[in-house]
């Protein structure tokens, strides 16, 4: 796969059909890709890869790279597009500046949850079929491919691309997926146990942003908590209310718009699983307006919208007090 | 060199807990150390290190300077200063004991951070000799050795005991606490473990890094470089490395209303943020690549021009394994070195 697409890169190069390439650049281990452009055949050779290893989501760079001059290639999975087909839905790209090359994904595993399960010291990792082989300075581990995976991929909605211009590796279907189980485990707490447990999760923030700066709906230009202009700018909280109302206020902002890549709960340092806020949004909105995937289509997002069908804010208010 | 057999390391904690509060590393729900103040219950973690480094007992990451209130037309200002008490951190390893001394040169140089100050003469350092150094640790290259950390207390752990040398009278007096715990015992098993641990530390692959092109002669050289472009193009601006890192130490004083007040504040800053250093004329630094560059100059060539010589990283490896998009100061210094 990873030397089909760098032919296929090289190819488009030379034929002059892009000026510059966004895929995965080489780290200095198996585990540590980083996002780059890649302007040269040279380039392409030596640093680009792809393997179960590479997770970020290269959509958002995309705001800046359509902006160059020329066009760009860029190497989407499946659940990228879905954030793809949102930006361009808020006009955030200039679609005629991308080449979409779509990658089928086998499923990622994740360095996080490796090191989670006790394992030190990484030099190596391999993925073939169901195994992960890790070498480490400790000696060698081997996890069943399902223990390496993180919750955004064990509970992956679709391997089916929603957008493309040229696709390499096969095609796959939108899943039936069980992602709303975590969110239905919260939901049965009580509210008092549900403050706890978000109390708990969210005390650890160090307001470091990478969540925010990952996410592909956060594109504002200049977001409200950075700007000093907006009265609520803060770099650190003042106080509990402040930890949870950054977290509150983003997932209030994406909401509608957040098409769940996982990306948030991927970069935490602090491993709060900030992806359920979203999901529990996602959740209502499919229960209460029907069923709604952000970046499958271009059906008008329910939140934008005023029907008369839609629910009372009294129904949405009482199903959050479980005395009523 | 006193030892302490390891069944008796939760009444070691336990009696310094009744003199002292004493923080040391403990797994969290989800598995991620942290320094947590001791209780019964509390286990040491095993892990080789805490995601948030120790500097935030010293430089905390939000602190209260002052407070007004105001009455009318009356206004009331509150210093929040307050003698701190002593208190013991466990555990601390060679990587976080040597920023502290980073730390130092700056906030205890003239004009002294009172603050600061307070922390750091309270605080006592009990620190951890490693055993099983992860392959993203680099602190040898910063002349750090992990086997034999600084501190008012140095301590090393084998299988079946942590071993103890006091390295100054605050550290003789801690342990003279415990002295009825410990027994009088050669160095012989630490200089085993020590052995072992070199082996492991010879076969990390960023051992040996090469730092000489990190000088001043080469600054404008360095600044100037065309692949701070390519390198910085995929950071975030997020400030996940600035937040974990020892020796990051600026920050931001700000205000909050408090409805009939203000409290006034300092907080962690990042130089990664677009509103950093942000004065009348606007930011200073107005793309991703300068702020990139600039937490990489003042790491790599700013901090050992002005502080004879020493860099302002320990090689903890924390960004390296924290960084969202793995972009990280092993990248940079091999990518600018090559040239």
């Amino acid at each position: 796969m990873q030397e089909i697409m760098k032919s296929r890169a090289k190819e488009l190069l030379a034929d002059g059909t892009v000026a510059r390439v966004l895929g995965w650049k080489k780290g200095e281990f198996d585990y540590d890709c980083t996002p780059g452009v890649f302007a040269s055949e040279k380039e392409i050779d030596e640093k680009l890869i792809y393997n179960s290893l590479c997770q970020s989501n290269l959509s958002k760079y995309l705001i800046e790279e359509s902006r160059k001059e020329g066009k760009v290639a860029v190497f989407l999975k499946p659940c990228d597009t879905y954030s793809f087909n949102q930006l361009l839905k808020e006009h955030r790209l200039h679609r005629d500046h991308i080449y979409v090359i779509g990658v089928a994904c086998e499923d990622k595993i994740d360095i996080d949850t490796i090191k989670a399960k006790g394992i030190e010291g990484i030099l190596t990792i391999s993925c073939e079929n169901e195994e992960v082989k890790i070498q480490t300075l400790y000696g060698e581990e081997v996890l069943a491919k399902k223990e390496a995976m993180n919750d955004r991929c064990l509970t992956c909605k679709s391997k089916k691309h929603m957008v493309y211009d040229e696709l390499i590796g096969e095609e796959g279907e939108v899943l039936d997926s069980n992602r709303f189980d975590m969110v239905e485990k919260i939901e049965r707490m009580t509210s008092e146990e549900r403050f706890a447990f978000w109390q708990g999760e969210l005390s650890r923030c160090i307001r470091c942003n990478a969540c925010r700066n990952v996410c592909p709906a956060c594109s504002c230009e200049t977001c409200v908590f950075d700007n000093p202009e907006s009265g609520v700018e803060n770099k650190a909280a003042a106080n509990s209310f402040e930890e949870n109302m950054f977290h509150i206020i983003r997932a209030f902002h994406v909401a509608g718009r957040c098409t769940d890549c996982g990306e948030c709960s991927r970069v935490c340092p602090q491993n709060i699983p900030l992806h359920l806020i979203n999901r529990k949004i996602i959740k209502d909105i499919n229960e209460f307006y029907g069923e709604y995937q952000a970046g499958a289509d271009e059906m008008l997002p329910p939140l934008n919208e005023f029907k008369k069908s839609d629910v009372e804010p009294d129904v949405v208010y009482m199903r959050g007090d479980e005395s009523k | 060199m006193k030892k302490l057999p390891i069944e008796k390391i939760d009444m070691f904690f336990q009696i310094l807990s009744k003199e002292y509060p004493i923080y040391l590393p403990v797994d969290n729900k989800s598995k991620v150390a942290e320094f947590t103040k001791y209780e019964d219950g509390k286990e040491w973690s095993e892990q080789l290190n805490t995601v948030r480094s120790a500097k935030d007992f010293f430089f905390p990451q939000v602190e209260n300077m002052m407070r007004f209130e105001t009455d009318g037309k009356k206004i009331e200002v509150y210093d929040m200063y307050e003698e701190k008490e002593d208190f013991i951190i466990f555990g601390v390893r060679a990587c976080d004991v040597r920023s502290f001394s980073i730390l130092d040169s700056v906030y205890l140089a003239e004009p002294v951070d009172s603050f600061y100050k307070n922390r750091r003469d309270h605080g006592i350092v009990i620190s951890m000799a490693c055993t099983r150094p992860n392959t993203t640790c680099f602190c040898e290259n910063f002349s750090i050795d992990p086997t034999n950390p600084e501190g008012d207390v140095t301590a090393w752990r084998t299988n079946e005991a942590v071993y103890f040398q006091a390295n100054n009278d605050k550290g003789e007096k801690v342990l003279s606490k415990v002295a009825r715990l410990l027994v009088e015992d050669s160095n012989e098993k630490v200089q085993e473990q020590k052995k072992k641990t070199k082996e492991i530390l010879n076969r990390l692959p960023f051992h040996n890094l090469d730092l000489s092109y990190f000088k001043e002669e080469n600054t404008m050289e360095i600044f100037q470089s065309k692949l701070w472009e390519t390198m910085s193009e995929s950071c975030l601006g997020c400030g996940t490395c600035t937040f974990v890192c020892p020796t990051c130490q600026c920050y931001d004083i700000r205000e909050y209303n408090t409805g009939n007040g203000i409290e006034r504040f300092r907080c962690w800053d990042s130089c990664m943020y677009s509103d950093f250093t942000k004065m009348a004329h606007g930011n200073p630094r107005k793309s991703q690549v300068e702020r990139f560059r600039q937490r990489f100059m003042h790491k790599l060539v700013y901090a050992p021009t002005n502080n004879f010589g020493v860099y302002g990283c320990v090689g903890c490896g924390r960004c390296v394994e924290k960084c969202p998009v793995s972009m990280n100061i092993i990248k940079v210094i091999k990518t600018l070195e090559e040239k």
